[in-house]
């Protein structure tokens, strides 16, 4: 339920960064985001699409949303693994000395202004 | 029509955030102040174990409570009865608190001359341990009631946590509850956590997280 608060944060940033560039719209935007982030795309895009019609310069504003897949490491048998099929415990050695690399992101890439 | 012209950000939202976060650590560090983001579930006995540490600390420490909620006042008011400074603050439906919230809070309490701040998040086992607030400890509660699978089910929770405090004991009889599982849990998501087990309500073993409190309120009033 806080993907709006983001979604406003978001927009909130591209607003201003319209705005310093003096562009006239902006007609796309780029998100990564990680597949831990607890960002439901889903939820992302019908909270976007609402909120953009409130803005200045995004109200056509395309979303094109990333996902980043969720990449742990074992510190103790040194190995990666999918966080999202093993979680905390790592398939190679059952060790939970284990952590995030990537995977939790939520990335304001690029936009497309004209 | 004009071309359109890519103009690249590259910007992490959350990042926005852990930075404020790591302003308002350094400046809680200069300021001498212990800031305690308390987090759990809605019913899992925040306000009481909050009420009891602060009657139990207010003596030797100058205290301020932040209750941050969607809305009401019950909590601060339950607070008000300890005597230490307390505000509340609504999130206006917020489902956690951001390091721009935190910061306005700390500024509305005014923390110049406290010893130790405590924040009660909102009741929520998932986004508020998504956010950091720029405390410098972490205390999560998990109450009987609950069920001692809650670490496994909301990891991230368990895995800020610096403090994980098991409540509610007095009405263990109950419920289906055992500490070894709650506790083994945690250790799966948190190795370095210290665990205090107790009923806030009953005052029974508090004391154990009382005196942690105290070491580390002083470490820091005395760096």
């Amino acid at each position: 339920m806080h993907e709006l608060g983001i979604v406003m944060n978001v927009i909130s940033q591209v607003e201003k960064v319209a705005e310093e560039n003096k562009v006239n719209a902006v007609k796309a935007l780029t998100m990564e985001v990680g597949e831990v982030s607890s960002v439901v795309p889903d939820l992302f895009k019908d909270c976007f699409e609402w909120a953009k019609k409130r803005t200045k310069y995004m109200t056509d504003c395309e979303l094109d949303l990333v996902v980043l897949e969720a990449i742990s490491y074992c510190r103790d048998c040194k190995s990666n693994y999918k966080t999202t099929t093993y979680a905390k415990e790592c398939p190679h050695c059952k060790s939970v000395n284990t952590y995030l690399i990537t995977g939790n992101e939520i990335n304001i890439h690029d936009i497309k202004v004209i | 029509m004009d071309k359109p012209k890519i103009v690249e950000i590259k910007e992490d939202i959350t990042s926005r955030n852990n930075l404020f976060a790591k302003e308002i650590k350094a400046e809680m560090k200069r300021k001498k102040i212990f800031y305690l983001n308390v987090m759990a579930s809605p019913g899992s006995g925040k306000t009481t174990l909050i009420t009891n540490l602060v009657n139990r600390l207010k003596n030797d420490y100058k205290i301020g409570v932040i209750e941050a909620d969607i809305d009401s006042d019950v909590d601060a008011v339950k607070l008000l009865s300890t005597g230490v400074k307390v505000i509340q603050m609504h999130t206006a439906g917020a489902c956690h608190i951001t390091c721009q919230m935190s910061y306005e809070a700390l500024c509305a309490l005014g923390v110049e001359d406290l010893d130790l701040v405590i924040l009660e998040n909102v009741g929520n086992l998932v986004c508020p341990a998504e956010f950091d607030t720029g405390a410098t400890e972490n205390l999560v509660l998990l109450s009987v009631p609950e069920g001692d699978d809650k670490p496994l089910k909301y990891p991230l929770m368990f895995e800020v946590a610096d403090v994980v405090a098991i409540t509610k004991t007095d009405v263990k009889d109950i419920f289906d509850f055992s500490f070894e599982k709650a506790k083994a849990n945690v250790r799966k998501r948190n190795e370095n956590a210290e665990v205090f087990v107790l009923s806030a309500k009953k005052d029974e073993n508090v004391d154990a997280l009382e005196q942690y409190l105290r070491k580390r309120i002083d470490s820091i009033k005395n760096a």
